[in-house]
């Protein structure tokens, strides 16, 4: 079976769904899947739930499918970077469902293991735990309960991701902070579509370094990557 | 004189112990860093998915890929290494990170701790707060003492939505140190030429002995 497509908008073809539940990785604008995003955006879909840690800004990643108002529904530990964004949750034209940054990773790595609940320390006594299932367990200092919730796997319709380099059965590697949600975020979907900067012949990735084999990736393109930098920092060279 | 921020940071670095995978928040915490004591070796954890976080690169040298949870563009070390958000937030609530160094707006006696949301103002989101304090060893928090109208930040009860439950251990402002303790909070330093009663006049909380 081939897994390689010419395009985004190729890869897409007969996924996409009014109303779908879309799991994406990245973190920040590092590792976003911004090729796939981008041909979502142009096939107009909407009504979208997105499970993603953040939500772009307001011209890349995400936010361009907020400014065509294709979002319904954001899954998110923190979305503080995106002006139309605040404008569309405050406006209540926009769904919002904070999760713990490490909940959201767990979330979609359990719906991509087959586990539709777990239970967590993370969010006890707060917000966060209200309506959910509690329950204690002896993990304390000589076997003293102490108090989890449950919270439950994400099972997405689709999930999109960007790593560094493919084989053409999909077997996947991440360069540096860009392996990110990209890794949990392509387990949890029914389709995995991933985006990449290079494609190999298979057999030249080194088989012990994959980082996400091929079995969760059904299609795969390469593109040309903008890979914008949110907050360029740099440090003085030292006079010699 | 109070402990003015790069004090308290540099305070706080004495918390580290050698051979600590250390997580250190924005703000303040992020100060740290540059005041880890000579002999001690500590690997910084970034949990976007990253230990061992080198300092910020030489201009030219910035990385797409390689950012830290602030979206800072970084550089890696020798003994970095790199991993996924779920394995990421698995060593923190797994409790092999041994330390969080956090900003606060307020803490609790009893150690409660808020730090993300001020209802009705613009919400942002909690990130990676709520995992970090459930699930590393020690949480210490560095922040002012008081707020810009002069009120304490340290109180009987957190007013502000919580980000953890008696989650934390210590408490580092520009007046000292203080930990929370059976009861109340201790005062386990004052910073140069900040009295006892000061402290106890900036402090909402209880203060045993």
């Amino acid at each position: 079976m081939k897994k390689v497509y010419a395009n985004a908008a190729e890869a897409l073809e007969g996924v996409l769904h009014d109303g779908m539940f879309i799991a994406s990785g990245g973190f920040g604008l590092c590792g976003i899947p911004e090729l796939l995003l981008s041909a979502i955006k142009d096939a107009g879909t909407k009504d979208l739930t997105f499970a993603s840690n953040n939500a772009g800004v307001d011209d890349f990643g995400i936010g361009i499918l907020l400014q065509t108002r294709q979002v319904k529904k954001m899954i998110s530990s923190y979305v503080g970077e995106n002006a139309e964004f605040m404008r569309q949750y405050l406006s209540g034209e926009l769904e919002l469902e904070f999760n713990p940054q490490g909940t959201l990773a767990e979330r979609m790595r359990a719906g991509g293991a087959g586990i539709p609940g777990f239970y967590t320390k993370t969010g006890v006594g707060t917000v966060i735990a209200e309506g959910k299932d509690h329950k204690e367990f002896p993990t304390g200092p000589d076997g003293a309960m102490e108090t989890y919730i449950m919270e439950e796997g994400i099972f997405a319709d689709l999930a999109i991701v960007k790593a560094w380099k493919a084989d053409e059965t999909g077997n996947l590697i991440f360069r540096k902070t860009a392996r990110n949600f990209n890794v949990p975020a392509a387990t949890c979907g029914k389709i995995c579509i991933a985006e990449v900067e290079e494609i190999v012949p298979t057999g030249s990735l080194d088989a012990d370094a994959i980082h996400l084999p091929g079995i969760y990736v059904h299609r795969l393109i390469k593109g040309d990557h903008e890979k914008r930098i949110e907050q360029r920092t740099t440090r003085q060279r030292k006079e010699a | 004189m109070p402990w003015d921020r790069n004090q308290m940071a540099a305070r706080a670095a004495q918390e580290l112990q050698d051979g600590w995978y250390v997580n250190l928040g924005i703000g303040i915490p992020t100060l740290v860093s540059n005041y880890i004591p000579e002999g001690i070796e500590v690997t910084l954890q970034s949990e976007n998915g990253m230990l061992g976080m080198g300092p910020f690169p030489y201009e030219g040298e910035e990385d797409a890929d390689l950012i830290n949870a602030g979206k800072q563009t970084i550089t890696e070390l020798p003994q970095t290494a790199y991993f996924d958000s779920a394995t990421s937030f698995a060593m923190i609530r797994g409790g092999k990170i041994a330390m969080a160094i956090l900003g606060a707006m307020e803490v609790a006696e009893n150690g409660d701790l808020a730090n993300w949301m001020i209802p009705g103002k613009l919400v942002k989101g909690m990130g990676g707060a709520m995992d970090l304090v459930a699930g590393v060893g020690r949480v210490v928090v560095v922040m002012d003492h008081t707020n810009k109208h002069g009120d304490s930040k340290v109180l009987k009860a957190c007013t502000l939505p919580l980000t953890g439950q008696s989650v934390v251990d210590r408490i580092i402002t520009n007046l000292g140190v203080l930990d929370v303790v059976e009861g109340g909070l201790k005062i386990v330093e004052l910073a140069e030429g900040v009295s006892e009663a000061d402290m106890r006049a900036a402090t909402e909380a209880t203060i045993v002995d």
